[in-house]
């Protein structure tokens, strides 16, 4: 018996208690039934085009797609009887007659959904004896290779466009045999997500361009990963050829990144190629550089930081590690550097307002679930361009927001999120306080709660149409989420920016977290890669200096981890003048760059990213172990750890005996425990807000192609017209005011640096603002991210 | 009973014009439906009696499509008229929008009244620059004096009416491309279900109906179900527009009762030419099955006797041949048009055109061999279904059988001739 919201059906004799209205296809699938398809896609809308899936249903004057008939009770299926193989067979034939039937020359050769089922259901010899159509290919870009002859019309690439990315850039021209699929006038492609459509094409009409000929699918080994460029830990795995990495594609994870993977995640391992590697430890000798062994090599290291420290004290070293380092590397360099009673220890390198750290919470999270965030009602993004920056969430949102999610956004610049905003205000950083003070505002916070600095702020605050609308949007969700993107957290004004938008959250009753920059800042709070706390939050005897302050009070020693001081850094410009005014610094590093080569004493090889195992914790707490997958050939890079723990031997510290990273997680889990991803926190401490002036304020956001070393050196990634976007970008307004309307270059003068740039006039940004994309070539000769900038016609 | 109902006008000078519609009872109905707030449901009850039956080709009862939209639930719901005429043969609603643009406009009011609809689209083929005209005037005309817009004759209805001009593609005779391409999209036909009833236009529960159909109303609502029925026969009411073609003497539209026997209608066409013998009629539209001339003969002009002939009465265009014409020749000119006009969205169609149209096109230029012609007939069955084995299509609209449908008629009745091309390398009939 079935109530109203099951039903009883029947496919190829087997009875099922099924949902009512579900599609016979996700039935089938579930029940372990093959039905051949092309065109459908679990996480797509249905098109029901291909007809690949055409299966006979008893009284149905004609075969129905399983893709797109919801079950009624009593129906029989049958997928495999005569009417059933033969439509299915016959819509094989009619796919068949135009492809060109090169699987030998193509690259989806062995991993083709075409061919596979062309395996079961194609015929031998073909009765179409026509010309076959020719399709020219396009250039859609350096990320993907089109072969469009081979398409097969599902319009996959085109749904996963206009439903998940947000973006439709593909789309079909021409009718009939003369459809065709392109960008209308041919572009490179933009989405930061564009690469899915290479998993999505089930023939080889959309192929990798970065790994495509480069080896059969059957000649890869397949080893999982996480990947390493942004705060979700999406899963992926990593194809190798021999010891390469060939190709990286995603791992389905409902949890986090469903079955799609951001580009950078995706082409970033091309970077491990470069020449730039470090094959082997370095050493500067009178001034050249000279080949070395490990063992002098970690010998001079440890002699050099044990001089410093006996001529000058612990506390002249400053020890600054990327916040992609894995969770033991960092455990490590904690227990290093607090056992010889140095707390100058960092990972924020690219935050420049540390004024409330005391009051943090004991790691910053997302708050929610990433899944959660498809429910949301309502959410508030402060300093995020959450697209970009962590574009499987970009994913999540948009879902949210096609169920009628309202999304508000207050950033330097009003971003296409690629998906409909109800409310975007553009403020430069210190106006996106003001902004804030003035929602904050309108919800009637209680104002006696906020700390001086904020308070004279709220009470000159004026509360603007927009303002009431956020506030009144964020009121009303039933589910509401007040999120503090990256560059919310590299505001100069961080802590002012987080007092209000917590007021806000608290007095909307909003979920409320973080979006930190690099894939293991949650592991680094959680390991004490901070100057002010232990392990998990706990108190230490001393603080050390933070990343900004050990860079502008240079120190005698540097040990840089997995960092290029000059990109990496949210002020290049004092970041490199303090290692080159230093006596030694230690680069642990996979590349060299010329810069290093400058400032560097020592290079240790690393192995990066892919080449090495750990653990990172995502934004929402999620602990996640890998395994190294690939090796370099000629290479004589060590896992960091391994380093780490020889430092640790020679300083004769107790429990460096580690022979694995297992091992080292172990401990941690020993010593740190269950931890809270409670973001619950108190802040008062806050930097006061300077007095208004009729300046620029130049505004920046990491450029998500130069995010860390091993992207920036990505040449595919580096090719996109993403990568290469370095203009500073004003509004017309400003444009008008300084005479620059008809501009196309402009002096930037930023500190005491003086750099012509390309002007690009740009009406999302906000007024007296100067948006400029971050940890470029160019972004690396002028002040921090943030700051009073001079602007004038070149 | 000629000229009864859409072309009740047509020999008065100015048809189109407001007064002139007027001057025969024009918007009376309208008036009274509105004024006495009929209910929907006797209206509706009153197109069941006619028997009224979808002009656009598919014959689908006019009163039971209105009966399925949910009036009374809140939200916009729309009438979309199917002006889009692009079925190979049909004239009839060209003229109607040109001489009688004012029935067309009074039948969509009714039908937005009893249906909830408060907007209204007329979705008209891109070539159609005159009817557009004439049309745009009438609702000038219409607006001016109150017949549409806000409150019409005081009833707190309220009805606006667009029209939407076409850009040329057959496909968008299609209901649900037609939506998609007054959305401004590419005019590809959806998936149903959900069928436009419950998601039509921008989402909005939609009716769509052919401007024959919808043009017809007034004329019923005023004189009667009854009426209308009594004119034609049982399940096949009213008269009809048919528009004769091809090898007649006197091309044209003719408004004349269903069961007309077709003998009658031809001689109303003035005859085949040059008083040549018939060969063989398509009598519902280039998507219907042909017939061969004898048995058209002996067959009435109506739904059920043209089906039990072996054919559908479609959009009402009957295509007239005589024995002069090379059934290769012609069904390589059809199968041309499915391939240009297949929109591509589904494999079999868009596949499956081309391979046809290329075969015949192979055999009319003598390079056919005998092994094609069973193939024909299974790509054709493959890809639209067996009509005289009662199967439907494989694909997403009925384009795909629309284009099987000839070659598997032609191959039924003509074999012989693509049997003597294929062999002789040329036409089995001397030709024009
Ligand atoms: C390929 C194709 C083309 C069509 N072209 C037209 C057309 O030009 N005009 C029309 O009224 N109906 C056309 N139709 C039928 C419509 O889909 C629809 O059935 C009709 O407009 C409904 O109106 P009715 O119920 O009043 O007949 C076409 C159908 C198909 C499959
Ligand atoms: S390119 Fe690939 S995904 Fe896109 S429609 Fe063609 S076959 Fe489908
Ligand atoms: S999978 Fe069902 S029609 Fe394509």
């Amino acid at each position: 018996m079935s109530d109203a919201s099951t039903v009883t059906i029947e496919i190829d004799g087997k009875t099922l208690e099924v949902k009512a209205g579900v599609m016979l296809i996700d039935i089938a699938d579930d029940a372990n039934i093959d039905i051949p398809r092309f065109c459908y896609h679990r996480h797509l809308t249905i098109a029901a085009n291909c007809r690949m899936c055409l299966v006979d249903v008893e009284n149905a004057p004609k075969p129905l797609p399983a893709c797109a008939t919801p079950v009624m009770d009593g129906m029989k299926v049958h997928t495999k009887s005569a009417r059933a193989i033969a439509a299915q067979k016959a819509t094989m034939e009619f796919l068949l007659i135009n492809h060109p039937l090169d699987c030998p020359i193509c690259d989806q050769g062995g991993e083709c959904e075409l061919q596979d089922v062309a395996m079961a259901y194609g015929g031998d010899v073909s009765r179409y004896t026509e010309g076959k159509r020719v399709v020219k290919d396009k250039d859609i870009g350096p990320l993907i290779s089109t072969d469009l002859t081979r398409c097969i019309h599902c319009t996959r690439c085109i749904r996963f466009g206009e439903e998940i990315a947000g973006l439709r850039e593909l789309g079909a021209t021409g009718r009939g045999e003369n459809m065709q699929i392109g960008t209308y006038i041919e572009h490179a492609v933009s989405s930061e997500l564009s690469g899915n459509v290479i998993d999505l094409c089930p023939v080889g009409a959309l192929t990798a361009k970065p790994s495509r000929y480069s080896a059969r699918a059957w000649e890869l080994n397949q080893y999982p990963s996480i990947a390493a460029h942004d705060c979700i830990g999406s899963h992926l795995s990593v194809h190798t050829f021999r010891s390469d990495t060939n190709r990286i594609v995603p791992i389905e994870n409902s949890e986090i990144n469903e079955c799609w993977l951001s580009d950078r995640d995706r082409f970033s391992y091309k970077g491990l190629t470069s020449r730039d590697r470090l094959l082997k430890p370095m050493i500067k000798m009178d001034g050249q550089w000279r080949e070395t062994d490990w063992q002098t090599a970690l010998e001079k290291t440890f002699a050099a930081m044990q001089d410093t420290i006996r001529n000058y004290g612990a506390d002249q070293i400053g020890v600054l590690a990327s916040p992609n380092s894995t969770l033991e590397e960092l455990y490590l360099l904690k227990k290093l550097t607090s056992n010889i009673d140095c707390f100058n220890f960092d990972h924020r390198l690219r935050q420049l307002d540390f004024s409330h750290q005391d009051q943090a919470p004991m790691i910053p999270t997302l708050g929610s679930s990433i899944t959660d965030l498809e429910s949301l009602d309502s959410v508030l993004l402060i300093g995020s361009n959450i697209s970009k920056e962590q574009p499987m969430l970009g994913i999540r949102l948009r879902k949210a927001q096609k169920k009628g999610a309202k999304i508000c956004q207050i950033n330097h610049r009003v971003y296409d999120l690629r998906m409909p905003c109800e409310v975007g205000i553009a403020a430069h950083y210190r106006n996106l306080v003001l902004e804030l003070a003035a929602v904050a505002k309108a919800l009637n916070i209680d104002s006696s709660l906020l700390p001086h600095a904020a308070n004279t702020l709220f009470v000159q605050a004026q509360i603007l149409e927009k303002h009431s609308q956020i506030a009144e949007i964020l009121k009303n969700g039933e589910k509401s989420h007040v999120i503090l993107g990256n560059q919310a957290i590299s505001s100069p004004y961080y802590s002012l920016v987080e007092i209000f938008a917590r007021a806000i959250a608290t007095s909307c009753n909003c979920l409320f977290g973080y979006l930190t920059d690099g894939a293991n800042a949650t592991g680094a709070w959680l390991t004490g890669a901070i100057p002010h706390r232990d392990y998990n939050g706990a108190s230490q005897k001393t603080a050390g200096l933070n990343a900004q302050s050990m860079l502008e009070q240079p120190r005698n020693l540097y040990l840089l981890h997995n960092i290029e001081i000059d990109y990496d850094c949210a002020d290049p410009v004092t970041a490199l003048s303090a290692v080159a005014s230093s006596d030694f610094v230690v680069c642990m590093t996979p590349y060299v760059s010329s810069d290093m080569q400058n400032y560097a004493d020592i290079l240790l090889p690393i192995s990066p990213y892919l080449e090495t195992s750990g653990t990172f914790i995502n934004i929402e707490g999620r602990v996640q172990t890998f395994a190294g997958a690939s090796k370099l050939k000629n290479s004589e890079a060590r896992p960091a750890w391994k380093i780490i723990r020889v430092l640790g031997n020679y300083f004769d510290i107790d429990g460096f005996e580690f022979n694995s990273s297992k091992e080292i997680l172990e401990e941690i889990e020993r010593t740190i425990g269950e931890f809270k991803g409670d973001n619950t926190a108190t802040i008062t401490e806050a930097t006061a807000l300077a007095d208004k002036e009729d300046v620029i304020y130049r505004c920046s956001e990491v450029n998500m192609y130069h995010s860390d070393s091993i992207v920036r050196r990505s040449e595919p990634l580096q090719n996109t017209p993403e990568a290469k976007e370095d203009r500073i970008h004003i509004n017309a307004d400003l444009a008008k005011k300084l005479n620059l309307e008809r501009a196309t270059q402009v002096l930037v003068k930023h500190g005491n640096k003086t750099i012509a740039m390309h002007l690009a006039i740009d009406d999302t940004v906000a007024n007296d603002c100067a948006w400029t994309s971050f940890a470029t070539a160019t972004s690396k000769k002028l002040g921090p991210m943030y700051g009073v900038i001079e602007l004038e016609a070149d | 009973m000629v000229n009864e109902v859409c072309f009740k006008n047509i020999d008065k000078d100015k048809a189109w014009k407001l007064d002139v519609y007027q001057s025969t009872g024009g918007y009376n109905v309208l008036k009274k439906i509105l004024q006495e707030k009929t209910d929907p449901a006797t209206i509706i009850d009153e197109l069941k009696t006619s028997v009224l039956r979808g002009r656009g080709g598919a014959g689908f009862p006019t009163g039971l499509k209105w009966s399925f939209m949910r009036r009374d639930d809140p939200g916009q719901k729309y009438i979309v008229c199917n002006s889009d005429e692009g079925e190979p043969g049909t004239c009839k609603d060209r003229d109607i929008l040109r001489y009688n643009p004012h029935a067309l406009i009074e039948g969509m009011i009714i039908a937005g009244y009893t249906i909830g609809a408060s907007v209204g689209y007329n979705y008209i083929r891109g070539e159609f620059w005159q009817p557009y005209e004439r049309c745009e005037e009438a609702i000038e005309e219409a607006r001016a004096a109150g017949l549409l817009g806000k409150n019409i004759f005081g009833s707190g209805f309220d009805f606006e009416l667009h029209s939407h001009l076409g850009a040329g593609a057959y496909i968008c005779g299609e209901e649900t491309a037609l939506l998609e391409s007054i959305e401004g999209k590419k005019g590809q036909p959806r998936f149903k279900p959900p069928f436009p009833a419950s998601y039509g236009l921008y989402g909005k529960p939609t009716t769509i109906n052919n401007t024959e159909s919808l043009a017809s109303v007034p004329e019923i609502l005023s004189r009667g179900g009854q009426w209308f029925l009594d004119i034609g026969k049982p399940n096949n009411g009213g008269s009809k527009l048919f528009s004769v073609s091809g090898h007649v003497n006197k091309p044209g539209n003719f408004e004349v009762p269903m069961g007309m026997p077709f003998s009658e209608l031809l001689e109303m066409a003035g005859g085949v030419r040059h008083g040549r013998r018939l060969k063989a009629v398509i009598p519902g539209g280039s998507s219907v099955p042909i017939l061969p001339g004898e048995i058209m003969m002996d067959t009435n002009m109506d739904y059920d006797s043209i089906t039990e002939a072996g054919s559908l009465l479609g959009s009402g265009a009957v295509i007239i041949m005589d024995d002069l014409t090379c059934m290769v020749s012609v069904l390589a000119n059809l199968s041309h048009f499915y391939m240009s006009e297949s929109c591509g969205q589904c494999t079999p169609c868009r596949e499956g055109t081309g391979w046809l149209s290329r075969v015949v096109h192979r055999i009319e230029h003598g390079e056919g061999r005998m092994e094609d012609l069973d193939m024909l007939f299974d790509v054709a069955v493959k890809m639209g279904g067996n009509y005289y084995e009662r199967e439907g299509g494989r694909t997403i609209c009925a384009l795909g059988d629309a284009a099987s449908m000839p070659v598997l008629s032609f191959l039924k009745h003509f074999r012989k001739e693509f049997e003597y091309h294929i062999e002789h390398k040329k036409c089995m009939v001397a030709r024009y």
